[in-house]
This record gives structure tokens, C-alpha cells and sequence, in this order.
């Protein structure tokens, strides 16, 4: 769910070709072009350049094509980003709104720290999905996975909500993900297809989705399918399983004696 | 001053950041020059800081392919005719040459870098292979002068490294006249030792060469295991290890990649509680005989040798490590978008999970592992924003 309304694209896309050039100067090129009221970016020819789409502020459509570097909209407070392939680590890392939009796989600590927005990841993540992603009044940052994640996913996990959608597993499949929710103490996520219990966190609980559960993954469900060109019907059919903290405070007497 | 402490003209103590990785095998033996490592490393400049760089090549030397290629680094010429002179004692030389060079501006304190194509003479210790007794060789060239080494002991493969960013190191060696089958590449930022000739990856021995991000927090453990088996570690930094490790359980002891991922990346120990009976006697095992040579702390490496390249992170993946295939082709990078800039019609991607070993192998077409499904482009014209 983008927190923030996009105004209508400007016809004509603003082309910037990323080909062999550092990452501080195509930020500096963006910063500049969305000043001058640019609100429709593609870049292309992206090759590792980290930070992207940081530091705009501004309710803009940006498009890669290319795999973006590191923190791909770190501390992102606005666009609306959508990468045509896959992305690398730490995706959205303390990003405070807008949405980043991932056509493939994407890497460790996607949405680390992440505070409002959504990110939306059509296949795979790496470890440590989700770590220590908060929330805080309003604001309730929402990462979905289409496909399954490595270990760790919402490690120290303290708000918001992570949905793993397991797309590409057989219908009986085991997500490969272990130590799940390690030091969860907010939030909430929700699984669809197994996991492997003897690997949660200490911290997990595990139990069956009411309505209110359900209305919420429908609706996030709902937003990733459409912002991705998939079927939403058919990624709600399997069922799914809620991870909650048993506590909000796993090591309030850990050095209490 | 030590040749280590001079060359660290930063004076800087302790830094975080990370170290680039590449490599690539072309299964098929093909051989290609050292352009996509040299571009791989060069598109990843953030993860070194210009403190050293360096390449393996495999397949490098086909006209003197039986011979060991010693490549040698000395701070002046007086201790490279010593180490001359020790050579001569032990070693047939039928070849040598200053390694071929030019001049790079930025690259400053080069050592005198020498190459011999040798055979080690017939006289050997009972029980010694031909092997062994050039690792015994090595160790006592590298142990008797702080001036002189060998930091690269294979046959028909070569290391170039040295104290520069990976372009400049690249130039300075002529890296792109090599033509390889498997190329290795490093980028590095030192943390915790030197920044110096000696300190660049890749490190070698026999045709071993070990490119790596992260820190061996075992470094001492490893290295106290490794003396008892005549292994002596002097250039300074922990990855060094890793090299004699390789060597000592793959080719001394024939373990597989596999079991050797074990050795350095055991699995947790719940982790083994929950494996089939069978997995679990053989992890306690290799626990239980290796365990001083288990490389904790983060890291990832590339470890080759002829014929072979593997890629391996350490089991909690604190360091990153990508995959990718095309065709022939099994390449292994810290970034993916590096993967993607050499070979943008790349086929397969993936990332391993940690402490599990990506091998490729001359003459075994790389598969991808069984969930990986082929690369499609996006079609846009089916995409609206959401």
C-alpha cells in the first residue's frame, strides 16, 4: 500500500543512461531533474550503482532496467520504484514511504529498518528479510514475497507486516527459510505454504488467521498482485499461517537476575 | 619500518567495509582473456579503497604447462639472488623473466616481481610427493627472508597482485594479454592487517589460489592446525589460511568440495540434529577431526585450483556471494549486477545459501540448483504501476 498518491506521469519519460558512470553522480543527476519537476524517470544501463532513488522526497515514478546496486531507495520517502529484473542487498533500507517494485529476485536485509511504504518482490529473497522493520502510529511498513526467502527472514522484527507468498513451491512444498522471526517482538507475518517448525525463532508463535488476518493479507495481497501483473485470486488460494511474538520484550531479563 | 607497515601510506587502523569478488570457469576449457574480471571488479570500485588488487588465471602458460610457474616478489635485488641462489639448490630452472609489466601512474612501492618455470630435482624425502615436497620448498623460501617470497607455486596458472585499484593492477601486470579457462579477481579493502604487496589476493599455493571477503576470526586457531601439518603462514593476513587449508584437505587428505564446505562451513549444530542419521555421523565426524580448521566469523571466498572453482559464504551468510550460468559458463561474484554487465544474456541466477559450496568443474556443464528457473525478460507492455 503506497502511503503516498502519485500525480499523473508525465507523458514523456526523462531517460537517464547509467552506463559506466558512479552512483553519486546519476543521484545528483535525479535530485536535479526531479527539482526541475521531472516525475516520470526510466534509468537505463544500471549496472551496481547503490542508493538509488534515496534522498528525492518527491512522489516520482522511476523505472530500472539493469540491476540496481546496494540500498535501492534507502531512506526513500516517496517514489514509486519498479526494477524490470532483479535487485541486490539491502532494498529499501529505513525507507519511510512510497513503493519499490521488484520483477525478479532480490537480495539480504531487503527493507531493513523499514519504517512506511511497501515493497513488493515478485520471486526470491536472500537472508534477513524484514530486519527490525518497525512501526509507529499510521505508519505500518508492508513487504510481500512472491516466492520464498532464505533464513532469518524478520529477524528482531518490531512492526509493520511480511507476507511470503511461496509461488513457486509445490503445492506440499517447505519454504527453505530457517530461524524465522529470531528476536521478533512486533508486527506480523504471514506464510502461505509450510515452513519448517523446528527452525522458528524462540520468539514465534504460530496459529491460524481469523477475519481481521484475512482482510489484511487480501488487501496487501491485492496491491502486490496488481503492482506486478499477477493473478491475486490464485496467490490467495493456498493457505496461509501467522507468526506473531509471544512477547514484545524476548530479552527483557536477559541480564535481569 | 616492515615492507607490510610502509606500504600502508594511509596509516588507517581499522575500517568497515567489504572486498570485491570475482570469478568465472568456462567449463568447456575455453580460454578467454581477463577482460570481464578486470570489468566485473572495476563496476564494484565501492567495495575496495585502492589498498590492493589481484588476479588468478588458469590455463595461462601452455608452453611450459608442466612446469611450476614461481612467481616471486622481492623488495630489492640483493634478496632476489638470494632467493635465486636457494632456488637453484632444489629446483631445475629452465626458464626466467621479470613478470612482464608497465608502469601505472598511482602504483607506487612495486616490488621486483620475478617468474621461474622450474622443476623441483629429483631428491626428495621418503613418503614426500612431487607435491608436498614444493609446499615444503615454498614454506622455507617464505620463511627464511621478509623480503623475498613466492606467492604463486601452480603449473600452468598464474597470481597478479599488487598494492592499486583492480584497473590499475590490471595494467600494471598486462592481465588482459593472459588468455585463461577460469579466471579468479579481488578487490580489497583491508580491515584488520595491511595494505601491501604481499596482503593482495589472490593467495596461492601449488595451483591453489584463494580470493576473499570478510575475516577469519579462527585465523589463529587455523593457523596453529596448519603448522602441525608443516604449513607456515608469513604474509600477514588471515585469508593466507584458507589457501593451505584448501590444500591440506582436498588435495592431501581428497576431500570433495562438498565435504570440505563442511570442514570450513559446518552446519550449526541444531542444524545437524535435525539431518538423517547418516548426514549426522558424517558432520560429526568432520567436525570432530576438522575442528580447528572451521573458518568462523564472515566471510565468502572463491577457492580454485586446475580445473576447479568453488564458491562458499560462511553458514549465517555475513558476506554476499551471487551465481550465475550461461551455458558453459559458471561465473561467482559479490554483486550480481557485476554478473550481469560481463554476461547480460546471462541464463540462470541465484543466490547460494550459505555454507553450501557452488562448484564448477572443466568438462561438467554447470547446472543451476533444481528450484532455479531460466531468465525471462520483463515484458512491460503487460505491467501498469500499481
Amino acid at each position: 500500500m503506497a502511503d503516498v498518491m502519485l500525480s499523473p506521469p508525465q507523458a514523456a519519460e526523462t531517460v537517464v543512461d547509467c552506463r559506466g558512470r558512479h552512483y553519486r553522480e546519476v543521484n545528483e543527476e535525479l535530485r536535479r531533474l526531479t527539482e526541475q519537476g521531472a516525475n516520470n524517470l526510466r534509468l537505463v544501463n544500471v549496472a551496481g550503482q547503490r542508493y538509488l532513488g534515496t534522498n528525492l522526497q518527491r512522489p516520482v515514478r522511476i523505472t530500472i532496467e539493469g540491476v540496481p546496486g546496494n540500498d535501492l531507495g534507502a531512506f526513500m520517502d516517496g517514489p514509486h520504484i519498479r526494477v524490470l529484473g532483479d535487485a541486490q542487498d539491502g532494498c529499501g533500507n529505513t525507507m519511510n514511504s512510497g513503493v519499490l517494485a521488484i520483477h525478479g529476485s532480490a537480495g539480504d536485509i531487503l527493507g531493513h529498518s523499514m519504517r512506511g511504504g511497501a515493497i513488493y518482490v515478485r520471486d526470491d529473497v536472500g537472508y534477513r528479510v524484514g530486519i527490525h522493520m518497525k512501526e509507529y502510529g499510521d505508519t505500518h511498513p508492508v513487504i510481500v514475497i512472491g516466492g520464498t526467502a532464505q533464513h532469518f527472514l524478520g529477524e528482531y522484527m518490531a512492526g509493520g507486516v511480511l507476507i511470503v507468498l511461496g509461488r513457486r513451491l509445490p503445492p506440499d512444498g517447505v519454504h527453505p527459510s530457517r530461524y524465522i522471526g529470531a528476536g521478533m517482538h512486533g508486527g506480523v507475518m504471514y506464510i502461505a505454504g509450510r515452513v519448517n517448525e523446528a527452525f522458528l525463532g524462540r520468539e514465534v508463535g504460530l496459529m491460524s488467521l481469523n477475519e481481521a488476518d484475512l482482510a489484511v493479507v487480501d488487501q496487501h495481497v491485492s496491491a502486490f498482485a496488481q503492482a506486478l501483473g499477477l493473478d491475486a485470486a490464485a496467490l490467495l488460494a493456498r493457505p496461509f499461517a501467522k507468526l506473531y511474538p509471544k512477547t514484545l520484550r524476548p530479552y527483557g531479563r536477559l541480564y535481569a537476575y | 619500518m616492515s615492507w607490510a607497515s610502509q606500504e600502508n601510506r594511509y596509516g588507517d587502523d581499522k575500517v568497515f567495509d567489504a572486498c570485491g569478488l570475482f570469478g568465472f570457469i568456462d567449463t568447456s576449457g575455453a580460454r578467454h582473456d581477463g577482460q570481464a574480471a578486470i570489468q566485473a571488479l572495476a563496476s564494484m570500485k565501492e567495495r575496495g579503497n585502492g589498498l590492493g588488487s589481484g588476479y588468478a588465471a588458469y590455463g595461462i602458460y601452455p608452453d611450459f604447462a608442466d612446469l611450476y610457474a614461481l612467481h616471486v616478489m622481492c623488495r630489492h635485488e640483493a634478496a632476489r639472488q638470494s632467493l635465486e641462489a636457494h632456488l637453484r639448490q632444489g629446483w631445475r630452472i629452465v626458464h626466467d623473466e621479470p613478470i612482464p609489466h608497465r608502469e601505472v601512474a598511482g602504483v607506487l612501492d612495486a616490488p621486483i616481481l620475478w617468474r621461474y618455470f622450474a622443476a623441483p630435482l629429483g631428491e626428495r624425502p621418503p613418503g614426500l610427493s612431487e607435491e608436498d615436497d614444493v609446499v615444503r620448498q615454498v614454506m622455507a623460501i617464505n620463511t627464511e627472508s621478509s623480503d623475498a617470497f613466492i606467492y604463486s607455486s601452480g603449473r600452468n596458472m598464474g597470481i597478479f597482485k599488487g598494492v592499486g585499484h583492480p584497473e590499475q593492477i590490471a595494467e600494471y601486470h598486462r592481465v588482459h594479454e593472459y588468455c585463461g579457462y577460469l579466471w579468479t579477481a579481488h578487490n580489497r579493502f583491508p580491515t584488520n592487517t595491511p595494505g601491501w604487496w604481499g596482503g593482495a589476493h589472490p593467495f596461492g599455493l601449488l595451483d591453489w589460489s584463494v580470493v576473499h571477503n570478510g575475516e577469519i576470526s579462527s585465523y589463529g586457531t587455523n593457523r596453529r592446525y596448519l603448522e602441525t601439518h608443516g604449513y607456515r603462514c608469513t604474509m600477514q593476513t588471515d585469508t593466507e589460511v584458507i589457501a593451505y587449508a584448501a590444500d591440506l584437505v582436498m588435495r592431501k587428505h581428497g576431500l570433495s568440495p562438498k565435504v570440505a564446505a563442511l570442514v570450513f562451513a559446518s552446519p550449526l549444530w541444531d542444524e545437524i540434529q535435525h539431518l538423517p542419521p547418516q548426514e549426522q555421523r558424517v558432520c560429526r565426524a568432520v567436525r570432530q577431526t576438522y575442528g580447528p580448521l572451521l573458518l568462523n566469523g564472515p566471510f565468502t571466498v572463491i577457492i580454485a585450483r586446475q580445473g576447479e572453482m568453488i564458491g562458499l559464504g560462511d553458514r549465517i551468510r555475513l558476506r554476499p556471494l551471487a551465481a550465475g550460468i550461461k551455458g558453459e559458463l559458471l561465473y561467482i561474484s559479490s554483486e550480481l549486477s557485476a554478473i550481469h554487465l560481463v554476461e547480460p544474456a546471462i541464463e540462470y541466477t541465484w543466490t547460494p545459501l550459505g555454507g553450501q559450496a557452488i562448484v564448477g568443474r572443466l568438462g561438467q556443464r554447470p547446472q543451476p540448483p533444481e528450484h532455479i528457473v531460466r531468465r525471462e525478460p520483463v515484458l512491460e507492455s503487460e505491467l501498469t504501476y500499481g
